[in-house]
């Protein structure tokens, strides 16, 4: 990465990281920086917000409002610092437990409301920080510390599922195609309403080790390569061959009203109409609109 | 002039948030607390405010410690199995020493319980519900115009101590009208604002004082906030001295303001031999139970706690100095009577009255325990 964007973004101070070699989640983290720099975002209006696990770490590196909330929680406390703060850039990363398994509930109905919140989730389909145990995004038939005998259940897709639920913005990308990843998480935080960018990456020491991986980043580039199909690349091919695969690239990128907009919107509605009437003693009503 | 108002408690206590500067509310449905939240949804825009109903009780609280972050005074409201649900993210806010209101309306328990019938067997989860060790404000009113000023009270000290409050109703206070007087000035405190540059803030700083300013987002202050053990930066560390440190600091900054905190309602106490110690809607009864008796000539008094947690050891101690015998009386099988015997035990006896079976208890019941006691 460049220099001069990590020292605007990054408390040097901090570094290094926690991260295991041949980790993933650098790679994710040095996108989001050059994403930043790339719309010049001013610092002071960037919240960062994570879940726990290994990606809930990446916070505390950004300078920035960071926050490392409970597992799976991300989403709500970046609606709430949204919801008072319309002019902040918001963005949620999470994990793949963090945010299909323990803030599965959460992460749904995120989408469905269409808050302008930009969410990451690092998905290496295993639980890192913990030891390695299977995950919502676990392929089927890999092994796990909680699947000795490999897992049995199929694997969420996150994007099928951010789709479903009315996330305007959704897209998937991975650790092998960073510039391309640069790109989308740009657009993702550009995109005003609810983006979800699902980054497959991998965990080389909890999934590696089980799974006939090495510490060997490069090898592991190869496997994140072998995993991904580009959306172009998967019209032609059939569902068997895809079986296993995640296809990256953009699913949607609509303009649909977004919740920061509507609040706005109902706040002007309610103070212009039927003033005076079920109001509290004691408080003067806000009469500013806009 | 005072304005008088025939109201119900939930609604004073929407009323009371929005007079205190509360501008967001982020709740989900629940007997007996959810007119509070429809009393938001109506007023809050008109105040420029923000309300939200969230998909689960845990969302709604990580909402409301969310937006006290940028400043705002922030609600939310539930009951037992709700408040069960928020205690996770309760935790984080005291670890965090981010201010918020949460207000549980008691109803009967254990699980989904009587959801329209009162109850008073949230007292230790109030108090102990999350783990690891920690220290919060727990206001407990037992009338409407008790629930309008300590909503008010609530927001202040939650600002004031950089604390979550739990203002711990009942459906009892929650659901019955009352008339109460809207005074028309209150004391309003904001949360303090560093006085030192960003390049010199930290946001766990005990050095100048036991409650180090909280920051607001968007002001050129940017910290870290994380629930693993920190330093003063905000930081993880797991340096016993530090941890320790900041621990301990955390505790102390409500155990020793306890003075200005803890507040309890003494009635009929001079000259009394016995006393009874209830709270809440049980109290009001007790009351009636102390007047009855007291004409039967029976030197009885009442200590009521306004603050339930920190607890009020010193009132009680005193109190178990100068009477024969401490009756409590509560609506569970036995919660805040440990309390009252920890500190009263060494001097007088502590006799227990209660039940929970969704029904208030009588003066009449009071009063024939007592005199069963005491003959």
């Amino acid at each position: 990465m460049k220099t001069e964007v990590a020292k605007k973004y990054l408390r040097l101070e901090k570094l290094p990281t926690l991260w295991c070699p041949g980790c993933g989640h650098g790679l994710i983290l040095s996108s989001l920086l050059r994403a930043l720099d790339f719309l010049n975002l001013e610092r002071d209006k960037i919240a960062l917000i994570s879940g726990i696990g290994c990606s809930g770490r990446t916070p505390g590196y950004v300078d920035v409002h960071s926050l490392h909330t409970t597992h799976g929680r991300a989403l709500p406390f970046a609606t709430g610092i949204k919801l008072m703060k319309p002019e902040f850039n918001v963005i949620a990363v999470m994990g793949d437990g963090d945010c299909a398994a323990i803030g599965g509930n959460h992460f749904i109905h995120t989408a469905r409301r269409n808050i302008d919140i930009t969410a990451i989730i690092f998905n290496n389909g295993i639980y890192g920080m913990t030891g390695g145990q299977v995950s919502p995004t676990t392929p089927y038939g890999a092994y796990a510390s909680t699947a000795p005998y490999g897992q049995m259940e199929e694997p969420f897709d996150i994007v099928e599922l951010a789709l479903g639920a009315g996330a305007t913005y959704v897209a998937r990308s991975s650790i092998y195609e960073i510039p391309k990843l640069d790109r989308i998480i740009a657009d993702g935080i550009k995109h005003k309403g609810f983006s979800v960018i699902d980054v497959i990456t991998v965990c080389p020491v909890t999934f590696g080790r089980r799974n006939e991986l090495t510490e060997n980043p490069m090898m592991n580039l190869r496997y994140i390569r072998d995993i991904t199909v580009p959306m172009k690349k998967a019209e032609k091919m059939s569902e068997k061959e895809l079986k296993g695969k995640w296809i990256t690239g953009i699913f949607r990128d609509v303009d649909k009203p977004n919740l920061i907009d509507l609040y706005r919107e109902l706040n002007e509605r309610v103070k212009s109409s039927a003033v005076g009437e079920s109001t509290i003693e004691g408080v003067e009503e806000s009469k500013e609109t806009g | 002039m005072v304005e008088r108002k025939l109201i119900s408690g939930n609604y004073a206590i929407a009323e009371a948030a929005i007079r205190a500067g509360c501008r967001f509310f982020a709740g989900y449905p629940i007997t007996p607390s959810s007119e509070i939240a429809e009393r938001m949804a109506e007023l809050l825009p008109k105040y420029d405010g923000i309300f939200i109903q969230m998909e689960d009780e845990i969302a709604s609280m990580g909402a409301v410690i969310g937006a006290s972050l940028t400043g705002a005074k922030a609600l939310t409201a539930t009951s037992g199995p709700g408040f069960s649900l928020k205690q996770e993210n309760l935790g984080f806010a005291i670890m965090g020493e981010i201010p918020v209101v949460v207000v549980n309306v008691q109803r009967g328990g254990p699980s989904t319980g009587l959801p329209t019938f009162p109850g008073q067997q949230d007292l230790m989860q109030t108090r102990w519900g999350r783990h690891g060790d920690q220290e919060l404000i727990v206001f407990t009113p037992d009338s409407v115009q008790e629930a309008y000023e300590l909503t008010i009270r609530s927001f202040n000290l939650a600002e004031k101590y950089r604390t979550p409050v739990v203002l711990l109703g009942d459906e009892v206070v929650s659901q019955m009208k009352e008339q109460i007087e809207i005074p028309e000035e209150v004391e309003i405190i904001d949360r303090e604002f560093p006085t030192v540059a960003p390049e010199e803030y930290y946001p766990f700083d005990g050095s100048k004082g036991l409650v180090p300013p909280l920051a607001p987002y968007g002001k050129g202050y940017r910290f870290h906030i994380t629930g693993l053990t920190h330093d003063k930066t905000g930081f993880p560390t797991s340096d016993p001295k530090i941890v320790r440190k900041q621990l301990e600091r955390k505790l102390n900054k409500i155990r020793k303001n306890r003075d200005d905190i803890v507040e309890v309602e003494e009635f009929l106490l001079d000259n009394a031999e016995y006393a009874i110690f209830a709270l809440g809607s049980v109290a009001r009864a007790a009351k009636q139970a102390v007047i009855d008796l007291r004409e039967e000539r029976i030197p009885i008094g009442l200590l009521r706690p306004i603050t339930l947690w920190p607890f009020c050891d010193k009132e009680v101690t005193n109190l178990a100095k100068k009477v024969k015998n401490i009756f409590v009386v509560e609506m569970n099988y036995g919660q805040i009577v440990g309390e009252v015997e920890r500190f009263a035990k060494r001097y007088t006896d502590v006799d227990w009255f209660g039940r929970a079976d969704g029904r208030l208890i009588p003066p009449r019941e009071i009063k024939s325990f007592i005199k069963e006691k005491i003959q």
